[in-house]
């Protein structure tokens, strides 16, 4: 058995057919073989799955495939410009040493561009309480808050 | 997870008849609790019938006295929503400490009542607002609702459209939360309409439920100090690794204080 699914990953549109019980983060890393969307926990928790569906954060390890017929989905490898310079929220997580080992990375930044998308002003109680479905077993959070900051600040400069 | 059909009706009638033909079918909302059940095998539907697709399902509007949401409303649009902070400023607030931003990105206020999960928050919002469950064939009371642990009155083909919540006077929802899931150890919903008060109590014990003796005082005087002397009778409540019963009766009466000290 399968469903036909069209949708569009980092901005190219595609069909596949899928198995109905496929996951959405087994469909990103195992057929479109984008590798970057992490599994940490598998139960919906740790947040390392964080994708965009049709703009906003979700974890894909608690997602149907199926559920994203006609969606448009974007992976941490859809942010960078196209001439690879790195995203304003990326860049932030690099210059402040905002990841250690790095497996938490990819949601962590997935997740701020959620939270900086819906706010204009980010305080720090904010990115905590924006950052409450990622988990970082390195870094003490401390840093991916600054970096977070800075990467929303740099965001809004860049579209003024 | 076990294989399934899976089927996306874009109609509300035909996810009836999907529901009425099928043996084992299971209404698929968010699926933020359903998938990770069925990931962990605790169930295995044969069919799933998504109501992504269902447009009439997701909406907000008032109505006279009401606000009334679509069940396929998630519940970052409901924390969002202008009309709902609004008129009904706790269940926003309610809504927006729901899990974590990914998690009220997909959830569904329809999945949460449908799941009555015990230490869910809607329920409370339900129960303690007064609120009617609206579904493809009847009208049923909040007070009708919930029947038990993970129980509702819902029939296997019956499909919730959307929950009437009446617009208070003032109401407050507080919640003493686990820190890791942000389920509610103890979630108390304090509303006052015209004529009477409303506590609705979800986490302390198996399934949602009202305190009659904090209602009656506070229907006489509105103010914190009117139940901070009433004891809640531990017996029928939760005991787990999170909290003992006794300490669930203390805080039901103290997060009652908090939730009318905030009313608005």
């Amino acid at each position: 058995m399968s469903v036909s699914i069209s949708f569009k990953i980092n901005g190219e549109q595609k069909v596949s057919e899928i198995r109905e019980n496929t996951l959405l983060v087994d469909f990103i890393r195992d057929s479109l073989k984008l590798t970057g969307t992490h599994i940490g926990c598998d139960t919906a928790q740790c947040g390392a799955c964080t994708v965009h569906m049709n703009g906003k954060a979700v974890k894909s390890c608690n997602v149907l495939a199926a559920q994203v017929d006609d969606a448009d989905i974007v992976t941490i490898e859809g942010i960078a410009s196209t001439d690879g310079e790195m995203h304003p929220m990326q860049e932030a997580f690099r210059s402040h040493h905002g990841l250690q080992c790095g497996f938490c990375t990819p949601g962590m930044i997935m997740s701020a561009l959620d939270l900086a998308g819906r706010n204009s002003s980010l305080d720090e109680a904010t990115i905590r309480e924006g950052l409450e479905g990622n988990l970082c077993r390195c870094t003490g959070y401390h840093n991916i808050v600054a970096a977070v900051k800075s990467g929303a600040l740099n965001m809004s400069k860049n579209t003024k | 997870m076990y294989n399934f059909s899976y089927h996306k009706p874009s109609r509300l009638e035909e996810a009836v008849e999907i529901l009425s033909s099928t043996e084992d079918a299971k209404i698929l909302a968010g699926g933020q609790t359903l998938i990770a059940t069925m990931k962990l095998r605790l169930a295995g539907p044969s069919d799933l019938v998504d109501l992504g697709e269902i447009a009439e399902l997701k909406a907000i509007l008032k109505k006279e006295n009401n606000i009334v949401i679509g069940s396929m409303t998630t519940h970052a649009d409901v924390a969002g929503s202008e009309i709902i902070k609004k008129q009904i400023p706790s269940l926003a607030h309610l809504a927006s400490e729901i899990g974590d931003q990914m998690v009220r990105n997909v959830g569904t206020i329809g999945g949460s009542v449908a799941n009555n999960d015990p230490a869910a928050d809607y329920p409370a919002a339900v129960l303690g607002l007064g609120a009617k469950v609206i579904t493809n064939t009847r009208e049923i009371s909040g007070d009708d609702f919930f029947t038990g642990m993970y129980e509702t009155c819902l029939l296997p083909d019956e499909i919730i459209t959307s929950i009437v919540f009446p617009i208070p006077t003032r109401s407050s929802y507080i919640k003493f939360k686990n820190p890791a899931s942000r389920y509610a150890i103890v979630g108390v919903m304090v509303a006052e309409t015209h004529n009477s008060v409303r506590v609705a109590v979800t986490g302390a014990g198996s399934s949602v439920f009202r305190v009659k003796a904090f209602e009656d005082a506070l229907g006489t005087n509105f103010s914190s100090n009117s139940i901070a002397n009433l004891k809640v009778p531990h017996d029928d409540l939760t005991e787990d690794m999170h909290a003992s019963s006794f300490y669930r009766a203390h805080l039901v009466n103290i997060m009652a204080q908090k939730a009318v000290a905030t009313a608005k």
